[in-house]
This record gives structure tokens, sequence and C-alpha cells, in this order.
């Protein structure tokens, strides 16, 4: 396969930045697009040209590392898929790819195609946990969890949080990746003490990095792992309610 | 030659009591005088993660560094079948004896008794907290949580989160871990790189790192330092490892005192996807659980041209049903891994390149449905099918053995400190629990065990007597130096200005380690790797091309860094392959092997645990050995027949 390719390079977070053109003579369809930039890369170092900086780690489409706008869409074409999943059999013969960073006010750039996301883990660390200190626990089956709560609070634990949903939100929410965890603590009977003033203290957070939710939903269709919408809905339902809820009675059932 | 003691520190009596009575015997630090201690720990996986986040809960002062851009992408997250507990929900037959007895078993003889009851001791513990922390495993309809079973074992003590089970795992840790960075127990440096240990008056004090972004060298000063930096499979090139997992920081431990013990056992794991071809970037699991009711199979013709649903059942080879009527598709991960091997190198391999063997799931998806398939497995199928661009629930899949997890690593003694007083080892980065071979879904359990349950525990010992002593000024002039020569190092390769890019010479390593030191070694060939690998370090350190400054962000500079040291730590692996004349778990010598092809082992001379001493470039290391004593379990040859 030939292709064109398009790509972001800047030099340094202050930098200004600017697009390359380079074209791919030999792309095997097999390859995954980050083989291609691999490749690209050691013909850069043959030429004595720096090569492209870009997160990658497991490249299993699990660490959430990679992050790359493939013609405008977080992760590239391919649904559910991570950018080091997506294989150039996804893409034809002739085609011009444009590759950026993630594109996030919250999300500054440290060189070419790689970003700061660490205001995520601020997110988790202001309330995206269960408290329980190593040794406390009880025997694992005293606590029965029915198959459907714990499938649910699965589904929304898959997330990885490599930031599509942020990449692809007109308005830079991370309202997807914050709900997805909030919500799979929030599902479980472990994670109910908490529940109230996780809600407060993880949305509190995410407003001081990222912009509002205004539900357009492209965060669903970039999410590598098609995390739902849905629990958005719950994240905004228990935040309301946390405002006014009476902790004092959160030890009854409700 | 130096006077390294290689004391196990083994506490005395009767193995079942063996932890109880050390933790009884430890000196303890009181909660008040907690916050006085600085621990500074390397690696943010799930040995890291749960260590960070345990000591953080009990107190102590933690630096946490990380490779990463965050905590929670340490590659322990891509594991993903399960993870093991001597818990007998099932009411199989299981005990925490059993899973000692099958994981000694299953390392084929190569590891410590004491440690490897303490965890199977642990297992149970490790699921309670992991539940607690909100961990969704699998249940059934009635809340309960659901097991599977796994290679080496004939109970179902295998509990896991989808295919994800890893993911879920670490993601607990690191939430603990955030929780007590929230709370200022926990500092964590982020995008940060060891690059070398320091040491004072023979003890670890501190380290050297590199901040990635903006290439500044700093220093980090503690009580005691951790390593929990993961295992050293990407010698090999291409593995099953992420991308950035390397050697440096238990190799730059090493090259200040610390011992490497049995380098040469590294497991290669039966079902990965084969190569596709020479741009490959790395090889990609595919768990182990898939074995539960995926059947392995080649033609039983070498010729054979049919697409494998036309070949009748009659004239294809279950050849590790055949081979192993009781444990069947589920022998331990060495044997299945030579068994398809072999099946391959008879010209009996399958797909385009005839490089792997075939995992059906036909047979499956008839007894149980494609439904029931998809949910035991959907993720991993889905995945297959990214890859490969196949239907699995369609075709047979295809796989190949693929490098997966090193059991050796820097030697331990019971209390996980290493050789150096003040550095702890965890996780895969230590030698100390799976002997010769891992048993599926147990790296995750000795991760954990070290890290929530062991390490707390044991580091008391040594901490307790230096209440009053502030840890080392990273002013001191030993840190100074060190840093300089850090500094010097990384420049130094800027300033070679050669040909070929780090990713070259580490493609060429890989090219020597898998052909002459992989599923099967000889003396020939390691003589080989020996007369190979010093000329390619050479070359690299005449001819390597780095491009950019050290002072930014600069992939090169740290994939070139890793690079060097493989370079030499790779040397050291197939040193220790070759002294080890007999064959044991993923140790397979072709000199040494039963009529039936199978591993011979040699108890009377290397029942040991081999440590290498470094004594400086150019020269060879020195071997110590720590003799394995088996007091409870008696010395058989495995047989999964």
């Amino acid at each position: 396969m030939k292709l064109t390719l398009k790509i972001w390079r800047q030099d340094g977070p202050t930098a200004k930045g600017r697009f390359e053109t380079y074209e791919m003579p030999a792309v095997v369809p097999d390859m995954s697009f980050l083989e291609m930039i691999d490749v690209l890369n050691e013909r850069l170092i043959a030429e004595e040209a720096e090569p492209i900086a870009f997160d990658h780690d497991c490249r299993e489409g699990i660490c959430g590392s990679c992050s790359m706008m493939i013609n405008g869409i977080p992760h590239g074409p391919e649904r559910g898929t991570a950018t080091c999943q997506l294989h150039m059999r996804k893409f034809k013969d002739g085609q011009h790819i444009t590759v950026e960073p993630w594109r996030a006010r919250s999300f500054p750039i440290i060189k070419d195609l790689a970003v700061d996301r660490s205001p995520l883990d601020r997110i988790i660390e202001a309330g995206g946990y269960i408290s329980a200190p190593t040794g406390a626990a009880r025997d694992a089956n005293e606590i029965l969890i029915p198959k459907e709560a714990a499938d649910a609070a699965m589904d929304a634990a898959a997330c990885i949080g490599c930031g599509a949903c942020v990449a692809a939100c007109p308005n830079g929410a991370a309202q997807l990746f914050t709900a997805a965890k909030y919500s799979h603590l929030s599902l479980l009977p472990q994670g109910q003490p908490e529940r109230w003033t996780r809600a407060i203290g993880m949305v509190d957070e995410m407003e001081r990095w990222f912009g509002s939710c205004t539900n357009f939903g492209e965060c669903e269709t970039a999410c590598p792992k098609e995390i739902s919408i849905d629990f958005i809905a719950l994240l905004n339902r228990d935040y309301i309610k946390a405002q006014f809820k009476n902790r004092r009675l959160s030890g009854q059932k409700s | 030659m130096s006077t390294i003691n290689l004391d196990s520190k083994i506490p005395a009596g009767p193995l079942e009591d063996k932890w109880d009575n050390h933790k009884f015997s430890v000196k303890l630090v009181n909660p008040a005088n907690r916050r006085k201690f600085r621990v500074v720990i390397v690696g943010s996986g799930l040995a890291g993660a749960s260590a960070a986040a345990t000591l953080g809960e009990l107190g102590y002062h933690v630096q946490l560094l990380t490779f990463h851009d965050s905590p929670r992408r340490a590659h322990s997250i891509a594991a993903q079948g399960g993870i093991n507990a001597a818990k007998n929900y099932p009411n199989d037959g299981d005990s925490v004896k059993r899973l000692f007895y099958d994981t000694i078993k299953g390392g084929d003889f190569r590891s410590r008794e004491a440690n490897v009851h303490r965890l199977a001791q642990v297992s149970v513990n490790i699921i309670d907290q992991c539940v607690s922390q909100g961990v969704p495993f699998a249940r059934e309809y009635a809340g309960l949580l659901d097991n599977r079973s796994f290679g080496g074992a004939q109970v179902s003590r295998t509990f896991y989160a989808r295919g994800q089970t890893g993911q879920q795992l670490l993601l607990g840790a690191y939430q603990a871990l955030a929780r007590q960075i929230h709370l200022g127990n926990v500092e964590l440096h982020n995008r940060t790189e060891m690059l070398d240990m320091v040491m004072k008056d023979g003890r670890a004090v501190g380290l050297v790192a590199r901040d990635l972004i903006t290439g500044a060298i700093h220093s980090y000063s503690g009580h005691a330092v951790v390593l929990a930096t993961g295992g050293y499979g990407n010698v090999f090139y291409l593995s099953t490892n992420a991308m950035a997992s390397n050697v440096t920081a238990a190799w730059r431990a090493h090259k200040r005192g610390a011992l490497m013990a049995n380098p040469c056992f590294t497991q290669i794991h039966p079902t990965c996807i084969p190569a596709s071809d020479e741009f490959q970037s790395k090889l990609t699991l595919m768990s182990e659980s898939l074995r539960n009711d995926g059947r392995i199979w080649v033609p039983q013709n070498a010729e054979e041209t049919r697409s494998p649903e036309q070949i009748p059942d009659s004239e294809r080879d279950y050849f590790l049903e055949r081979m192993y009527p009781s444990f069947g598709n589920l022998a331990p991960r060495d044997i299945a891994s030579r068994a398809s091997k072999r099946q391959v190198d008879v010209g009996k391999g399958v797909g385009p390149i005839k490089n792997g063997v075939y995992l059906d799931f036909d047979e499956a998806i008839n007894r149980l449905g494609a439904p029931v398939i998809e949910e035991r497995y959907g993720n991993l199928l889905q995945m297959y099918e990214r890859i490969t661009g196949e239907d699995p629930y369609k075709m047979p899949m295809r796989i190949y053995p693929a490098v997966h997890y090193t059991m050796g690593g820097l030697w331990v003694d019971y209390n996980l400190m290493s050789n150096v007083e003040g550095l702890y080892v965890l996780g895969e980065a230590n030698f100390s629990d799976h002997g010769a071979n891992r048993l599926g879904a147990s790296a995750l359990m000795q991760g954990l065990s070290d890290g929530y349950f062991v390490l707390p525990a044991t580091i008391t010992d040594y901490l307790a007597p230096q209440l009053g002593e502030a840890p080392i000024s990273t002013d001191d002039p030993i840190f100074k130096q060190a840093e300089a020569a850090v500094r010097d190092r990384t420049n130094q390769m800027v300033a070679i200005k050669g040909t070929h890019s780090p990713d070259h010479f580490h493609r060429e390593l890989g090219k020597i380690i898998w052909e002459h030191c992989g599923m099967e070694r000889s003396a020939e060939s390691l003589d080989q790797a020996l007369a190979e690998i010093p000329v390619l370090r050479e070359q690299f350190w005449n001819d390597v091309r780095v491009l950019g400054d050290t002072e930014s962000f600069n992939q090169s500079v740290e994939k070139a860094g890793r690079v060097a040291d493989f370079l030499e730590f790779g040397e050291e692996l197939v040193l220790d392959a070759r002294r080890r004349e007999e064959s044991c778990g993923g140790h397979f010598r072709v000199e040494y092997q039963t009529e039936d092809g199978e591993a011979l082992r040699n108890d009377d001379d290397f029942a040991h645990v081999a440590a290498w001493e470094w004594e400086g470039e150019g020269n060879e290391p020195t071997l110590h050995r720590e003799p394995l004593v088996y007091e409870n379990v008696h010395l058989a040859t495995r047989s999964y027949k």
C-alpha cells in the first residue's frame, strides 16, 4: 500500500507546531498503525531527522498510552479500537492520513504526538477509590454481588484511561472517563459508604481541569472500550443527589 | 571475589508456621514513628503500587517513581487470564498445601519451599483484599465468586475479571495508591526513570533518575530502596512485554553489587499470535484460559493444504491431549510450548508461513453455544480478529509460543531484601517464587503478595534500628558523583553519532538470544551467543545513532540506555544458561533430555540458585550458589501424563 501521512510535529511544549508530510511507499496491510510509525521513525533516523515522539507501550489496547487523532478521530476509524490495535488493512491504497496529538486544552503537548494527561490521575485521587486499607478485608465471598451488578461494574471498569473521550469532546469534557470510574465503584456494594463523597470529590476535581459535558455523545463513539454514556447519567444524578444527601442516614438501605 | 554470604534467612520451624513465626520475630516500627521513615519505590505495577499504597496506609513516607505518564500504565495491566488463590470455593480438593505443591512442581523444583508456601498462604488474603477494593471479579448468578482452571493444576482456583484480570487488579492497587497520594503519604514522580542506585557504607541509600520530560537528572534518597521494575523478557526483542519494559533498574542495581539470580529461567508462553512480518514490534499473548475450552492441534500430514474446517477429525493430531492425557490442553507452559515448537519444526506448522498450531473452539462452540464462549473469552477473540483479520468463531486460531515472563531476577532473601542491605526487590524483578517455570495466574498472585503483604511485614526489621537517623542528603558527594556518571553516560551515547538506531541493535540482540538461547539451548548454541553478543555491544558503542539532545523529552535517549543495558545483561543470561548443565522448566538444554524428549534435571549438581556477581566490564561475573533444601517435598520427575 502507498500512503501519504501528514503528521503534527512540535519540538516542545512552548514551541510552535507544524504539519509535516511523509510519503509511505510500501505499507504492509498486516502492520499495525504504530508499526507503520515505527518504520517511518527508522527511516527518519537513517535520514538524520529526529523521530516522531508518541506515547505507546503495551500495544494490546489495554494500557491506554497510545493517543493519536487519525483523520480527526481519536484512535482512528475503527470502532472500539485503540490506535495500537488499528491495522493498516482498514485503510485504502493511496489514502491521505492526518495524524495529530489529542486535541484538548487540559492535555498540553509535550512533544509531537505526546501529551500530558495527568489531570485524569487527579480525578482518581479525588475520590476514585474504595478506602480499603490492606489487611482489613473480610472473606471475599461474604460480599454477595449479583452477577448483573458485577457485570455492569465491569462494563464501566473496562476504561483504559486513554483520554480519547476528552479529545473527542467539543467541550474537552472528561465526563465519560469520570463516570466510568465513578460507576464501576458506585455500582458495587463495597462502594456504597463513600458513594456521595466520591460523587462530589470526583466531579469537583474534574470541573477544575476540564470543560463541561453538554451531551454531545462524541465520547462514546470514540471510546476504544465502547463505554456507554448511560454511566454519565448515573454520575450526574448522583452528583445532584449528593448535594442534599443526609450522610448520617447513609447506613440505611435507600 | 568478594565475601558474599548468600543467607536466605528462611525462618526455622515447620513449613506451615514459618511465616507466622517470622512476623512475630521481626522488629516493628510504632505508628507514630513511621512518618519519620522514607522509602523510595521504583515501579508502579502490581508489586510497586500495592507496596506504595500499603506503606502509605501504614504511615511511612513513600516516594514512588514510574517512567510511565501514569502509574496505571504499568505492564501488569495487560495480564489477561486470572489470579490463583487457594480458596477452595469450588470444593474440588484445593488447599494451601496443594497450591504450594503445584507451584513447586510447576517450577520444576528450583524454588524455595518457604517462599512458595508463604505465597500460597497469602493468596487467600489477596482475593479478600481485592474484592474489598472493588475489583469486579466474575460472579455466579447467586453473587458468589466464579473460578476457572489454569495450566499445571487439576483444580479450579483461578479468579478472573473477564480477560482483563491484570487491568482490574492493577486499577485496584492504583486506586489505593491514588488515595495515599491524595493524603500526602505517597509522593508520585511520573515520567521519571531510575538510571542508577546509590550506595553508602554498603547500604542502598537512594537512586538517581532522569526526568523524562526535561531530561534533568535528580537524586532520591530514603531509608530503604524498593525495586518493583518488572521482568527482562524484552532482551529477546520480540516478546509479549510492553515496549518500554526493560532491565535497566535491576541491571543498575546489579552493577552496584546486587546479585542476579537464575537469569536463564525465561518463560515461553505457548499461546501467542504468531509473528506476521519483519516489522512486527511485539507479540500478543492470547490468555492461557483459552486452553480451558480450546483444543490444540496440527494436521497429521505435514503436506496438508486444506483449510482447517475441511480436515476431518481423524486426520488431526491433538498432540497435547495425546501426549499428556490427564492434563491435556492444560499442560504447563514450558511443556506445551516445546510440544508446539516440535510440531512446527517437523513441518506441521499452520498458517501462511507455517509458524503456528491451531487452537480450536469448534467443539466448545458446539457443546456450549457461541454466546457462552463469547461471554468467557469475547474480548480475547475480538483482539485476535483485530490483529489477524480472521474470525475465531469460524476459523481455528493460530498460535505459537513467545517469550512472556522471566522467572529469574535479582536475588532476594526471605524478607525480599537483596544481598545489598536496604535494597528490596518485588514482583517479577526478583527471582524468588517460580523456580524454573511459572504457572499461569501466579504472576499476579506473587506481585500482590510481595507488595500488599510481604514487604510491609518484613521492611520494619530493617527500618526500626534506623530510628532517629535522617536519610543521606541528596547533596552528599556520593549522589553528586552518581548524577555526574549518569549524565556522562547519556551524553556519551548521543555523542557517538553512528549510523544505526537503538532499535536496530535491540533487534539484532533479540535474534541472537532467541536463536541460541530460546526454547531449546545447547552448549554449542550458547557458546555461539557468547561470542556474538560482545561484538554487537562493541558495535553499539561505536555506531549507535541517538538524535536530539539529552535535555528534553527524547525517546531515543531512553531507548538507547535500555538497549545498552540489555546488551550487557544478555551475555550474563546466556552465561547462566551455559553453566546450568541440566534441563529444568523453561530452561531446556538439548543435551539433557529423557528418551521421550522431556526435561532431564540434575538434582545432584544443580538443585541450587545460581546468583551472579558483577565483576566489572570485560570480566566474567562470579557465580555464587544458594543450595535449595527440600524438607517437605520429594524431588520427583514432573509428569503431566
